[in-house]
């Protein structure tokens, strides 16, 4: 486990937070009390001599604001559930506080996990730890700042298009998607229900795997959840920090290099690569001709999804009603969702609203679900000859807050190589391959594996972690620039 | 591909989405979208589209649509009572309640 359990108590870390998140903004809400009293529990079994609840038993975790808690306040980022506090705790949380993990508090997002930056949260941006100019990526930019300020070890993404990969990415940290279906969605608030997956954000690869035993497995309140055994993620780690991948089969995928592509990203993927073929993985090339629609078909079928999904926030039932004396229920409910609503939130409502309408159905939705399948078809016919496959996460490594909020565009283009495995289900994840040779800023390795087969990638990931650490004489994150937050 | 041209908006040339057709979006979405939006969204959404359209390159007429990644199945269980929330908790959130239940604004117009 990280050394932060020799370092920090629980307690010791929400007051930290509570104190010093001003630079990076990470958090949305510290949930200090409700922390210590799992902290608390957690301390009597041990000194009772009971066996701890789980092996993460009193690590301390950040969540992500999207995932409901029971008496603390949940917004996923938007002013349409500013004064929120749900009446029930999600699948996730309440298999985090079975597993005695302390929730530290409820972290920064992009507004209903929509967005690369988190700069579409409501509540400002978070700020990445390696350069407070920088965006954490998003959506899920809190989690994945809080694990590289160390402000906790653990932390709780979900991930729709990219939203836990590509901040790992980008913050130096590991992310993981599992399959889809793996980790019940009960009490997430809902994006794209086809797409969205919680998953584990850690700092070390088997970190990630201890903490994706503790969330996922069959759950009754999802009909999405798969009813299989918890693919065995956590042996498989260990299996890899052996760091023997003799055997392991691992596919690049051709289309997922060239022009877009930072320099410093295609050198540390490269260098990542000749690292796996050391180890002993057989590496070949294999062409996965329909991923250059992905972009377009996911932009295509998240925002119909999430057209839908937010009609909910109708101003009747629950979070904000803008108060028009005497007008009707449908005034009040469009003037609540005008101003509750952020502009990247609107403008998805609005394509899904259109690829969704009659006429243009068969063009944009329809077809879209087709290109889906294709993508499906290239995943299967590449994992008939590999393993796993390997790409870059991200094409770029963090860019500047602001830089690409007017060009909704270029903000989608930070999703290109990780909205393949959203589409197909698949589980893929992004473990640090370094800084690149431009800036200076995390590069990210992404390692995708066939549905169920997460163990796969857990396996593949942590051997090149080890190799990583050791030739570069440390854990990546420990040639994070200090923060004032950290030093207090 | 040509895109398809919006019913009820007057697309200019080589446009997918126009100012009018914006506000009729806006409208079936239920946002009161300000005139200032309105000029915004459509210059981004017309780039979004124009952009997300290329999907129409791929032919594809013979291949099935996924709705889904995993395949999915109905799942039943059997009709008994469990816990759920009770009456309070449901309305914890509401912006307005009465005697027990949500309180809205007005659901008929004035006329009906």
């Amino acid at each position: 486990m990280s050394s932060d359990l020799t370092r920090f108590t629980a307690a010791e870390l929400a007051a930290k937070i509570q104190a010093g998140d001003g630079e990076v903004h990470a958090f949305l809400h510290v949930a200090a009390e409700k922390a210590r009293e799992v902290a608390r529990g957690v301390d009597a079994d041990v000194a009772a001599g009971r066996e701890p609840a789980s092996p993460l038993a009193g690590v301390p975790l950040a969540l992500k604001d999207v995932v409901t808690t029971e008496g603390i306040p949940t917004t996923a980022g938007s002013r349409m559930l500013e004064h929120w506090v749900p009446p029930y705790d999600a699948t996730v949380t309440a298999r985090l506080y079975q597993a005695g993990i302390p929730i530290l508090g409820k972290t920064n997002m992009d507004e209903f996990a929509m967005g690369s930056s988190t700069e579409n949260s409501a509540y400002g941006p978070t700020h990445n730890p390696w350069a407070l100019d920088r965006i954490p990526g998003g959506s899920g930019g809190g989690s994945a700042a809080a694990l590289a300020a160390f402000q906790a070890p653990l932390a709780i993404g979900t991930d729709t298009g990219g939203s836990i990969r590509q901040p790992g990415s980008v913050t130096g940290t590991v992310g993981v998607k599992p399959t889809y279906g793996g980790v019940s969605r009960y009490g997430l608030v809902a994006f794209s229900s086809s797409l969205d997956q919680a998953g584990p954000c850690a700092r070390t690869v088997l970190d990630a795997a201890l903490l994706h035993e503790v969330i996922a497995g069959h759950d009754r309140m999802d009909s999405t959840s798969i009813d299989a055994p918890v693919p065995p993620v956590v042996e498989a780690a260990r299996q890899g920090l052996s760091g023997d991948l003799s055997g392991v089969r691992v596919g690049i995928v051709r289309e997922f290099s060239g022009e877009g592509y930072e320099t410093g990203v295609t050198a540390s993927f490269e260098a990542a690569v000749k690292q796996l073929t050391v180890l002993g993985a057989e590496v070949v090339e294999v062409s996965c001709p329909h991923f250059g629609y992905a972009l377009p078909a996911y932009y295509l079928i998240a925002p119909s999804e999430c057209s839908s999904n937010l009609a909910r926030f109708d101003a009747m039932r629950y979070g904000l009603r803008v108060q028009l004396p005497g007008a009707g229920a449908e005034e009040v409910m469009s003037a609540t969702r005008e101003a509750g609503f952020g502009a990247e939130v609107k403008r998805r409502i609005m394509i899904g609203t259109y690829a969704l309408s009659s006429g243009y159905y068969d063009a944009y939705y329809g077809q879209a679900q087709k290109v889906r399948t294709l993508i499906k078809r290239d995943f299967d016919a590449a994992f008939a000859g590999v393993d796993v496959l390997v790409s870059p996460t991200t094409p770029t490594t963090a860019f500047k807050i602001g830089e690409r909020v007017g060009n909704p565009m270029s903000m989608y283009l930070a999703d290109l190589c990780t909205v393949p495995a959203s589409l197909a289900g698949v589980p893929a994840m992004s473990v640090p391959s370094g800084l690149s040779a431009d800036d200076g800023l995390p590069v990210g390795l992404q390692i995708m594996a066939p549905a169920l087969q997460d163990h796969r990638m857990y396996r593949v990931a942590a051997a090149y972690e080890s190799a990583r650490d050791a030739a570069d004489g440390g854990p990546l994150i420990n040639r994070i620039p200090e923060l004032e937050a950290v030093k207090a | 591909m040509s895109l398809p041209t919006p019913s009820g908006g007057s697309a200019s040339e080589g446009r997918a989405i126009s100012r009018g057709d914006v506000a009729h979006l806006a409208k079936l979405a239920r946002l009161a979208v300000t005139e200032d939006e309105l000029d915004l969204f459509a210059g981004q959404l017309d780039v979004i589209l124009q952009s997300v359209a290329t999907v129409g390159e791929v032919a594809a007429d013979d291949i099935p649509p996924t709705s889904h990644a995993v395949p999915l199945t109905n799942v039943f269980r059997e009709d008994v009572v469990r816990p759920c929330l009770t009456q309070e908790q449901a309305l914890s959130g509401a912006p307005a309640a009465e005697d027990g239940r949500f309180r809205v604004p007005r659901i008929l117009g004035e006329e009906q």
